[in-house]
């Protein structure tokens, strides 16, 4: 057991801080300062600046382009990362599908995508949810029938996140629907730009745009767009979830949502002092920042048994469920430290051509943004009532 | 003691519930919280013709008479459809500080006016340093031949967008945290000096920060005796957040019925997403928030109508800490359940979430009306 950075580590650190410094455009990182989404422009823009670097996909194997970085040095980064807001990469394609095509797919389809995700050639999607199956993701309908080289899509996905900027989209779908559920689905690689596809639009509680429909009306899909076997796409699809389960606990966020709240309550007033000098808020800000460590060490000793072999079965749930909490705590305590100036809102779409300074302190603007879409944290990526659920089952057997 | 409501309040709840339900379907709200002003210049009419908007004022300025009570019912009603119109503004704030701290001419000139739905009122008592405390005024009116001339800048200030006149709170005397020497002056929203800066809010309504900027009102403007309005401006205060925990509870009422058929429709899994006991546990706790804030909301109602001054500041912070607490909590959980569904614009169960988030925040928050409280010990 041992906490502490060796020279090189140090080193290491300098040489991430050294890079954000001066290669992290000032565009890119307000937005994601302010907890707004990424332009596509802007988050291509970036990811390529990171690719150049060899940095755009941490976790990948070396051969794939990966950094080959030890587990300390990617606490490191991703550390430097969240206190710089800088974004890493759209988890669509390099934390989603790309470990799945590295892992699962065949030769032709390495070669053919993995350069591309790090070079932001495509924009993926995640097309898994449907209007009737959410929790339930086995129970999906989107129908695929075999047609010589081709599989003919029919169905729905919803709740697709910028399908609107998306050039690719992985589906699971049904390719058998006489055996069990699970035993039934094949995961496609598809081309946004196939006729039949059709997407809609569905304007968030935060007013912005997000969310979509994609619709497949005799969408065909070549069989070589096929991930593994056909029928075995449930297993590729759990891998996924695995992996997506990792990345949500957003550790180095929130650390830097928690600098953030101790620079605007130094300025914002209580009782005609500074809110930092409210026991009420501050007392608040104390117990997330502890719990914040909770899990910071609890990721931290995951990540190290990970790396001795160990395998963990639902302990990445635990990252999910805390690490979500926490987000939602941090917005929440951020708009409340606005006071009244968090109630002016408009999404950012009715800002567009216009150059009116921001109601209220400067800092206003975006945290209400983020608190909204954020309710979504504990829904989304398997909501937190299903992660119990797993725990429950699987760490403790009941 | 009697929590019952009586055949004529009975009557008034029905009558506000009907006006909800055939005005105030998610579709119709949505599309009205779209429009230029926010709200309905149509369903503000036929509130007057209701006898609604004069109801919370007494006989003797010309209302009808009704008390705390009623103005809870019509709140509580409102609520349960999240209705746009500012009656909180105008009638209950607005209104409320003519009727209490008007001279003859004032009540005249404004009371009448503004039950027959003619006049708007907006209340700006907020600051960018003020937080939430009603006593933290850098606005200035000085003295100026026959009148005063006001400099300052007030903070998100509701309905300001479509209010006639807006009552302002601005210092004639002491330091800028002392409760002596705040004064109210009524100013019309087209006086010279006063600009605007229009904007909406999360919770689907309007407001506005106002800047005052050497606006000169006469003597006749000035509401009340000049550096006393702490105690008036704190007592109708009180009366306003009195009647936003009784929209509140309206609006988590109908939150947790909402949720609640959700519940038992959505299917997951092969049965309704209701059959799962950690959703039914946690729309139990939902429900019990909505019960303790309805008794909250009526405990508060009836101690308005009480003279103990200090009672009455206790129970409304009490009241206001607690129904803070639950309608955070309710809004949050009705989205939770709903999935991505809770997530959407369109579908109504965000804005609960939404209006029960401000409510929170407005007239000071759960943080602070619980300093409050303890601070009246
Ligand atoms: C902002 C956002 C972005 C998203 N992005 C994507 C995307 O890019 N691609 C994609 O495919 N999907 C995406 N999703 C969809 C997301 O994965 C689903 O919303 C999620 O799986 C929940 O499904 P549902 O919305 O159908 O809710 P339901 O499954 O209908 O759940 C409703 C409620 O019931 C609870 N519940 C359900 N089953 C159980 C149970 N067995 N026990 C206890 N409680 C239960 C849930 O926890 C929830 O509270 C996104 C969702 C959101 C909100």
């Amino acid at each position: 057991m041992d906490l502490s950075f060796s020279k090189e580590d140090l080193a290491f650190r300098d040489e991430v801080r050294e890079f954000l410094a001066t290669s992290l455009p000032d565009d890119v990182k307000e937005r994601f300062d302010r907890g707004l989404h990424a332009t596509k422009e802007g988050q291509v823009r970036w990811q390529k600046i990171l690719n150049e670097k060899g940095w755009l996909a941490p976790n990948w194997p070396k051969e794939y382009g990966g950094t080959g970085w030890t587990v300390t040095q990617k606490y490191i980064a991703a550390h430097e990362f969240g206190h710089a807001s800088a974004p890493i990469a759209l988890p669509f394609g390099v934390s989603m599908v790309g470990p799945v095509i590295y892992t699962f797919g065949n030769q032709e389809q390495k070669d053919y995508y993995l350069p591309r995700i790090l070079n932001s050639d495509d924009w993926w999607c995640q097309g898994y949810s449907e209007p009737g199956s959410g929790s339930d993701l086995a129970s999906l309908q989107t129908k695929a029938v075999r047609d010589g080289d081709d599989y003919i899509v029919n169905g729905q996905k919803i709740w697709t996140t910028f399908a609107q900027n998306a050039d690719m989209i992985f589906c699971l779908v049904r390719t058998d629907s006489s055996v069990k559920q699970q035993e039934g689905i094949s995961f496609l690689l598809i081309d946004m730009k196939t006729p039949g596809i059709t997407v809609k639009p569905i304007i968030g509680l935060d007013k912005e745009h997000s969310l979509n429909e994609v619709f497949f009306e005799d969408v065909r899909v070549p069989v070589k767009n096929r991930i593994g076997e056909e029928n075995k796409g449930w297993t590729y699809a759990k891998f996924l979830l695995g992996n997506e389960r990792n990345g949500i606990a957003r550790v180095a966020r929130s650390k830097r949502q928690v600098e953030r709240l101790h620079v605007i309550a130094k300025t914002e007033r209580s009782g005609g002092r500074p809110l930092a000098e409210d026991p009420d808020f501050m007392n608040k800000l104390n117990r997330i920042e502890v719990d914040l460590m909770a899990l910071e060490y609890t990721e931290l000793r995951y990540l190290s048994m990970m790396s001795h072999g160990k395998n963990l079965s639902a302990e990445p749930s635990v990252l999910k469920i805390k690490g979500t909490e926490i987000q939602q705590r941090l917005t929440s305590l951020l708009v409340e430290s606005l006071g009244m100036y968090g109630a002016p809102y408009e999404a950012e779409q009715n800002y567009e051509g216009r150059n009116e300074a921001q109601v209220g302190p400067d800092y206003g603007f975006g945290p209400m943004a983020e608190h909204l879409y954020l309710r979504a944290a504990t829904i989304y990526g398997g909501s937190n009532e299903i992660q119990r659920n797993i725990i429950s089952k699987m760490v403790l057997g009941l | 003691m009697d929590f019952e409501l009586s055949d004529e309040q009975n009557l008034l709840k029905d009558s506000v519930e009907r006006f909800v339900k055939d005005n105030y379907s998610a579709e119709a709200r949505a599309k009205l919280s779209e429009t230029e002003t926010g709200f309905s210049r149509n369903h503000w009419k036929k509130m007057a013709e209701l006898g609604w908007l004069g109801l919370p004022f007494s006989e003797e300025v010309g209302g009808f008479g009704g008390t705390a009570v009623e103005t809870m019912i019509m709140m509580e009603s409102m609520g349960r459809g999240l209705v746009l119109e500012p009656f909180l503004t105008t009638v209950v704030m607005g209104g409320g500080l003519v009727a209490e701290a008007g001279n003859d001419t004032q009540i005249e000139a404004i009371i009448p006016a503004v039950i027959e739905g003619e006049l708007m009122l907006a209340f700006a008592y907020a600051e960018p340093q003020s937080r939430f405390d009603l006593n933290d005024v850098e606005t200035t009116a000085k003295k100026s031949g026959d009148g005063y001339v006001l400099n300052g800048h007030k903070s998100v200030v509701y309905h300001a967008t479509t209010a006639d006149k807006i009552i302002v709170s601005a210092r004639t005397g002491g330091s800028s945290r002392d409760e002596d020497g705040i004064s109210l002056f009524i100013v019309d929203n087209n006086t010279a000096g006063l600009s605007r800066r229009d904007y909406r809010t999360i919770d689907g309504q309007r407001a506005a920060d106002v800047t005052l900027d050497n606006v000169k009102v006469g003597s006749d403007a000035l509401l009340g005796s000049e550096g006393k309005a702490y105690p008036v401006i704190e007592k109708i205060v009180d009366r306003a957040i009195a009647a936003l925990c009784a929209e509140a509870v309206g609006a988590m009422q109908a939150a947790i019925e909402i949720t609640n058929g959700y519940l038992k429709e959505r299917k997951q899994f092969g049965a309704p997403i209701g059959k799962f006991q950690v959703l039914q546990h946690r729309m139990v706790d939902m429900y019990m928030e909505a019960e303790q804030s309805k008794s909250m909301s009526d405990m508060v109602a009836m101690k308005l109508g009480l003279d103990d001054v200090q009672d009455r500041r206790r129970s409304v912070a009490a009241a206001k800490a607690k129904i803070g607490q639950g309608a955070k909590f309710v809004g949050e959980q009705a989205v939770q359940l709903h999935g991505g569904m809770g997530m959407t614009d369109e579908y109504s169960i965000g804005h609960y979430f939404k209006r029960l988030m401000t409510i929170e925040m407005l007239l000071g928050n759960t943080d602070y009306h619980f300093k409050r409280y303890a601070a009246l010990a």
